[in-house]
């Protein structure tokens, strides 16, 4: 190991179409010694690692984000382009690639791999899933094809690490060569090109003045790669394209050759993907016993099944259930041992410590705090579980297909509906699964709307509201169920209707352009499913977790002073006048006079402001108001002491407070706002800014509020109390 | 006789004739394989009518009602 050192660490990026088991590989070869991080100022994960190469050096691989094509029409594939360009500033050029393909679809995949090829960068591909290509008819000679690419290809399954040796020692090699694979496009557009790549190699000489023969061998290959992306840009990304390719002094140019090539040659555009295509295609016969896989039988029968206009259904409801069924009761057992654990850690240091701020700082607000994160964490890592499952089965993609109808009703994209199911558990994993949609809009979208989804935390505030509305046996289960389904209902329609909204006014574009592609389904690796679910969620907790802790320290401080000057003899302050007292008190009062008009009162004033915290905390604070005795936990379980106590909760004036118009009005309320800093901090991290986050605080909480008072002020006008 | 590549019917194979004319959808669809003279084949339509999914270089990819709508096939008997 000393000896790793002295040699210079190699670095490879890792590229490949979407589907191709490029991940997999990734994992296969690097283990557990992975770094996984985000690009700054996109949403997409960056993820690096290395190996122990044959003499010891480390072998460093890049994995960048699965792409059809170098023009890069998705935020995740500019990323791969970028980084393969050598144009992002965090992110050095890499000295070599390692082309991943699936051998089963070998012809769409090589569309993609030739044009990294033609950036001149010392590579070699890994030709992935020969095993399923060859149990479908298809058996590559990979002695030829590398022949006829000029570059070593490797036949390996990443599923099955034993037949990575090969690649590992290719990866090893100290010289490697460059491809010499080039197209014989048509001689109009070869000099379109040659003028623009002259022209860019002018300005770039001009600017930088390095003349070495090794820059130049790198350098022109590159240059000609950049002006045929831009030469061949869609006219709506040109302008774009070329401040990205620090190219926009030759744009000028390139519109101009573009101009001539559309009267020299009409077809160019169809002409220069075909070419590729087509000598694609001749590099394929001749080195594959037949050109694709017609049928993948496994597949096909499946999806009769699966995308059938019936059984599809039932399918796809089966599968969304078992879903649901593992977030709201596998995750619950551990979810109520880490509540417990961290009760009792609560106690112990109550226990030792003497009492004193010090004390309740540790118990209540550091304790409390990361116990209130790491609560969600089962819930995470079951959906990450099942997420990673549909992914890595190919099924996400049926989901998106069977569900894309309804969501482009209201202008999404089908990927989006996962995200938006996840939130019914959770608007934290669900936001982190937006990470599947390509459209940088489409996802921001998503992410806005995604915690209007009836959560989890808001399952004990509905339950005591509807236990309040409506007395034991005035009314059936049933009734109390439909109740609880029409709020979940509410919160659903509410999401698509501002997503809709959304993308009719703030967040207008062009519809995306759905084409997805359908992977044949695959049975799952586990172990990369695993590896995937505790990546994500480490990220949450370092994430998340540091901003959550912050703000429950403050709701702390906020609810314990100033503090009380006690009169009894035991020391300790009244629970009820000390939160009355306290700074979150005195801003349910001040709230009172802007809450008033919803029917509430300063008391849920209190409730509301303790409730950004998290949803749930409402009920323990409302416990803590209104003096119910007894065990907090047993508030929480069993919440007739503290409905009994709500019922009889009088306003000045003598009448009720709790009327069945407040607490509707207070249902709506909390269907609709945004009561969760740690949602807002993770979209925060989502999105990469503040912005977002604080727009969305804004405009659900004036959502919630205008619809509460459309409620109490209509019921009131309608005779109701 | 050419069709609308949305006019066909489960099982049915065709010839693709003419890709659409916004240049953003052609280039994306010639990318992903789809080009004049290639063979796809319909295999179905998703339960609720859209998208639609067909198979091209052996791959199955699905694109909505719509744009395939733009995409003239001459049909293979």
């Amino acid at each position: 190991m000393s000896e790793e050192s002295s040699v210079q660490p190699r670095r490879y990026a890792v590229v490949g179409n979407p589907n191709c088991g490029k991940t997999t590989l990734f994992n296969a070869l690097t283990g557990l010694r992975q770094k996984v991080g985000n690009y700054p100022g996109v949403t997409v994960e960056k993820k690096s690692g290395y190996f122990i190469g044959q003499h010891g050096e480390k072998i460093e691989l890049l994995d960048l984000p699965g792409s059809y094509s170098l023009s890069a029409h998705a935020p995740d594939e500019r990323v791969t382009r970028n980084v393969l360009l050598g144009l992002r500033s965090d992110t050095a050029r890499p000295d070599r690639v390692l082309c991943v393909v699936d051998a089963s679809h070998l012809e769409r995949n090589l569309y993609f791999i030739t044009q990294v090829l033609e950036l001149g960068l010392p590579s070699i591909i890994a030709l992935n899933m020969v095993d399923l290509a060859e149990a479908g008819g298809v058996f590559i000679d990979a002695k030829k094809l590398s022949e006829k690419l000029g570059v070593p290809v490797i036949p390996c399954q990443a599923q099955h690490r034993e037949t990575l040796l090969p690649l590992k020692l290719a990866l090893s090699r100290a010289e490697m060569e460059r491809s010499n694979w080039a197209l014989a496009f048509p001689s109009a557009l070869m000099r379109a090109v040659d003028t623009l790549a002259a022209l860019s190699a002018k300005n770039e000489l001009l600017s930088l003045a390095i003349q070495s023969d090794e820059n130049s061998k790198q350098r022109d290959p590159l240059i000609r790669v950049k002006s045929m992306l831009l030469l061949t840009a869609p006219d709506v990304e040109i302008e774009l394209l070329a401040a990205e390719l620090h190219m926009s002094s030759a744009l000028g140019v390139a519109v101009a050759q573009r101009v001539m090539l559309d009267r020299e040659l009409p077809t160019w555009r169809e002409e220069l993907i075909g070419v590729r295509y087509e000598q694609i295609n001749k590099t394929c016969q001749t080195s594959q016993g037949r050109s694709t896989i017609t049928n993948d039988e496994t597949t096909h029968r499946l999806d009769e099944i699966l995308t059938h206009p019936f059984w599809g259904w039932v399918g796809f409801l089966g599968i969304m259930s078992l879903m649901f069924v593992s977030i709201f009761v596998v995750a619950a057992y551990p979810m109520e041992w880490i509540e417990k654990g961290f009760d009792l850690l609560g106690d112990g240091i109550k226990g030792i410590l003497p009492a004193g701020d010090l004390r309740d700082l540790l118990s209540d607000g550091v304790v409390a705090g990361i116990g209130g994160v790491i609560t969600f964490l089962p819930q995470i890592l079951v959906l990450f579980f099942f997420i990673g499952l549909l992914e890595d089965t190919g099924y996400m993609a049926r989901a998106a297909f069977l569900m894309d109808r309804v969501m482009s009703k209201v202008g999404l994209h089908g990927k989006s509906f996962i995200p938006l199911l996840s939130s019914y558990a959770c608007a934290i994993p669900g936001i982190m699964a937006t990470r599947t949609i390509e459209n940088a809009k489409d996802r921001l979208v998503t992410i806005l709307v995604a915690p209007l989804m009836s959560c989890s935390a808001r399952l004990p505030v509905y339950a005591l509201m509807i236990a309040a509305l409506f007395p034991a046996g005035a009314v059936s289960v049933w009734t109390k169920g439909a109740i609880m389904m029409g709020l979940y209902l509410f919160g659903t329609v509410a999401a698509l209707a501002f997503a809709w909204l959304f993308k009719k006014t703030i967040l207008r574009g062009e519809t995306p352009i759905f084409l997805m592609e359908l992977p044949p389904y695959r049975c799952p690796a586990i172990k990369h499913i695993f590896l995937q679910m505790f990546q994500r969620a480490s990220m949450f907790l370092k994430r998340a977790g540091t901003v959550i802790l912050g703000i429950s320290i403050l709701l702390w401080f906020l609810a314990s002073f100033p503090k009380v000057k006690t009169e009894s003899f035991s020391g300790e302050p009244d629970k009820a006048e000390q939160l009355d007292q306290s700074y979150a008190g005195h801003l349910g009062h001040f709230l009172e006079p802007v809450i008033a008009p919803l029917g509430f009162d300063w008391k849920m004033g209190i409730g509301l402001v303790a409730a950004q915290a998290a949803r749930e905390v409402f009920i323990s604070t409302l416990a803590i108001i209104y003096h119910v005795e007894g065990d907090e936990k047993e508030v929480k379980e069993n919440s007739s002491f503290l409905r009994l106590t709500l019922l009889k909760e009088k306003r000045s004036n003598g009448l009720p407070v709790y009327t069945p118009l407040t607490c509707l009005s207070l249902l709506v309320f909390f269907v609709l706002s945004m009561q969760c800093i740690s949602t807002l901090a993770v979209v925060r991290r989502e999105t990469n800014s503040l912005r977002w986050p604080i727009f969305q605080f804004c405009y659900m909480t004036g959502a919630a509020y205008l619809a509460s008072l459309l409620v109490y002020q209509g019921g009131m006008l309608l005779g109701f109390h | 006789m050419f069709y609308s590549l949305s006019d066909l019917k489960p099982g049915d194979r065709a010839i693709v004739r003419a890709l659409p004319q916004d240049q953003l959808l052609a280039t994306r669809l010639r990318e992903m394989g789809l080009l004049s003279g290639t063979e796809v084949s319909y295999v179905r339509k998703a339960p609720l009518g859209d998208p639609l999914e067909i198979k091209v270089r052996g791959y199955s990819l699905s694109l909505r009602l719509k744009d395939a709508a733009a995409i003239q096939v001459e049909k293979i008997s």
